[in-house]
């Protein structure tokens, strides 16, 4: 399954697509899709108003798990969650069995 | 410190503008990401996975404490409060919003500060020895040179669409501090037998997806034609530079093609075919310029070492600080101070405003007003007198700020990688904090030790110049890591080896851990890992690394 996500282009935070021609931070709002279906979304995420306000919309890879959405590369991941770095962001992803 | 003249100000306040003008028309759709692209790039503003991130320009490394105010400032009022100092000697913020970012470099504009050449096919900050105008082993103050450089390189007019990204490194010390025979093209001062100064030119080096040291093309080309010769340098690159293949696109790919030699014969065509006079550099303009770096007013009453000695004494902190963190000024009484960066388990480079903010004020009460960055990921305070050592520590390690870690295994370079990076394909912040985390029970028994991470091949980390290099890289959607040995940079610079196939990111540090267990077990007397590396050879590294278990 595929989603699409871009960068905000006022700020830069990492948005997703939901139907309808809006975009939202959080990804469990994204309009998941089968992958015979990716195309007409990034079809419909590129032809919305003008100015599009994100910058180099794209299709990633995704699941649904447990009712909630999860890119499947740990970029993805990354993206969605914040840095795995510690206390300087404040925000830490865990990654199981990784350094 | 060399401080903007009118045109100066002039310059940055009139591009300040017509940035903001620029934001202004992408947020309103009147411009595409396609055409903004370029644009931010030239005011050294990236999108990277969270945000935007801003790198500004630390000429050479040299900052002031209002400046590095300002940095602190910057960190708090636009990013989160910190900032990350890079392998460049300059600094990124990386949680900038692009509405935001006119503001920040009028900020930065008003203390002589901006973002322009940062990024992009242009001349990148010219770096030097963080210890310049301090360093007890240096022929002359290389800021003097580092800034005529930039002067010279800045916006220049032929040289704005080079093959690719252009990085000058100069040093005029005994000991290489600035790591000089990797960059694109490297300086050594030298003083000929008549006493006339001028420089060794190096050429063709470069880490990334080719790593290679430069090769020397001239030993003296005397201080009068720096600037002829360097164009002469460029014309040629200009010229033959590969522009239809990015991975083939930097000087070190053309000198390696070419061959040093002939690259030397083009270029030796070039500069004497060139109207050297034209472009001289004026003793004159060097003095002024030279100014603005004099000394400042030393303090040269004595020290009574023997507090200093009882202070250490009673207290080891301060006495492993002493051992690692100083080092010898060219005035008596007086050291430079190494801050690091790099305390145990944190992220190499970081540094909160707070910090800053104290560091600043460090630096007005104990140290002139004066910082460096180094491209090591620390800072520097270079004229420190010793009778405040011991204060000056307390103060430090009070912030968060008094490891004892120059030079040891835990001062490890690293890239911001995958964490924040857009070009990453792995991540390294991590490896480097568990890394520290655990080799730091043992580093005073490994001494003097060198581990440099990069989160791709583009090699931000100088992973290849680490003793032990380490490089993230995605196998099928898989962090793993290649381990290389024996790079070393300065003066012995060498480009490590890579060991075998890459581990897994859940064992980079057991297999660092075996690694350094075959070095003190097999290294002879003070040998440094290189020399043992090259002396024994990789086998019995492969044999601990990769033993069936």
């Amino acid at each position: 399954m595929q989603l699409v996500t871009g960068n905000r282009l006022r700020d830069g935070v990492p948005v997703y697509f939901i139907e309808g021609g809006r975009w939202s931070p959080a990804l469990d709002d994204a309009s998941l899709v089968d992958d015979s279906k990716a195309d007409s979304l990034l079809a419909e995420a590129l032809g919305g108003p003008k100015p599009l306000p994100v910058v180099a919309p794209i299709l990633i890879e995704a699941t649904r798990q447990n009712g909630h959405i999860e890119g499947l590369s740990l970029r993805e991941r990354i993206r969605a969650q914040g840095p795995t770095t510690g206390p300087m962001t404040h925000q830490r992803l865990v990654i199981p069995g990784a350094s | 410190m060399y401080r903007y003249d009118d045109f100066d100000h002039r310059f940055i306040d009139e591009r300040v503008a017509q940035y903001r003008d620029q934001v202004r028309r992408r947020l309103a759709g009147q411009l595409s990401e396609d055409e903004f692209r370029p644009l931010r790039l030239m005011n050294g503003l990236y999108l990277q996975l969270h945000a935007y991130m801003l790198r500004v320009a630390i000429p050479y490394g040299v900052l002031s404490s209002n400046q590095l105010r300002k940095l602190a400032q910057i960190g708090r009022r636009f990013d989160r409060g910190y900032g990350h100092f890079t392998t460049r000697q300059n600094i990124q913020f990386h949680w900038i919003k692009l509405e935001e970012t006119p503001d920040i470099l009028a900020e930065l504009a008003s203390v002589e500060m901006h973002a322009i050449q940062t990024s992009g096919n242009s001349f990148r900050n010219t770096t030097t020895d963080p210890f310049a105008g301090a360093a007890a082993d240096e022929i002359e103050d290389p800021r003097t040179y580092a800034e005529i450089i930039r002067q010279w390189s800045t916006l220049h007019p032929e040289f704005s669409f080079l093959p690719r990204k252009f990085k000058i490194a100069i040093s005029a010390a005994t000991e290489d501090r600035a790591a000089v025979k990797m960059h694109d093209l490297g300086l050594y001062l030298r003083r000929n037998e008549a006493g006339e100064i001028g420089f060794e030119v190096m050429v063709g080096g470069g880490l990334g997806r080719t790593p290679l040291l430069s090769h020397t093309i001239n030993p003296f080309v005397p201080r009068r034609h720096l600037f002829s010769y360097l164009e002469a340098v460029l014309r040629v690159y200009n010229q033959y530079g590969r522009r239809d293949n990015l991975y083939k696109s930097r000087i070190k790919i053309l000198v390696q093609s070419l061959g040093p030699k002939k690259f030397a014969e083009e270029v030796e065509a070039e500069w004497n075919a060139s109207d050297r006079e034209a472009v001289a550099l004026p003793d004159t303009y060097v003095r002024e310029i030279a100014a603005a770096f004099a000394p400042p007013n030393y303090d040269r009453s004595p020290t009574d070492e023997g507090a200093i000695t009882r202070d250490a004494a009673g207290n080891s902190g301060f006495a492993r600080w002493l051992k690692h963190n100083i080092a010898t000024h060219k005035v008596p009484d007086h050291a430079i101070v190494t801050i690091s960066l790099k305390p145990i388990g944190e992220t190499p480079g970081d540094c909160t405003s707070d910090q800053m903010d104290l560091i600043a004020a460090l630096a007005d009460e104990l140290g002139h007003g004066e910082i460096r960055v180094t491209y090591e990921q620390n800072l520097v305070l270079p004229h420190v007198r010793r009778d405040r050592l011991f204060t000056l520590w307390q103060k430090l390690d009070a912030a968060g700020l008094g490891s004892s870690n120059i030079g040891l295994i835990s001062d490890i370079i690293c890239c911001p990688g995958m964490d924040y990076c857009s070009l990453a394909t792995a991540r390294s912040i991590p490896v480097a904090q568990d890394l520290s985390r655990h080799l730091a029970a043992r580093e005073e028994a490994i001494g003097n030790f060198s581990i440099k991470i990069s989160g791709c091949i583009n090699a931000c980390g100088h992973h290849h110049l680490g003793n032990i290099g380490i490089l993230g890289v995605d196998k099928n959607g898989e962090e793993v890591y290649q381990i290389t040995l024996g790079g070393d940079a300065g003066n012995d610079a060498a480009i490590g080896a890579i060991l075998g196939p890459a581990v897994k990111s859940g064992e980079v540090t057991a297999s660092i851990d075996k690694l350094i267990d075959v070095y003190l077990d097999r290294r002879e007397g003070s040998e440094r890992f290189p020399e043992t590396y090259r002396r024994i050879g990789a086998k019995p590294f492969k044999d601990a690394l990769y033993a069936p278990r």
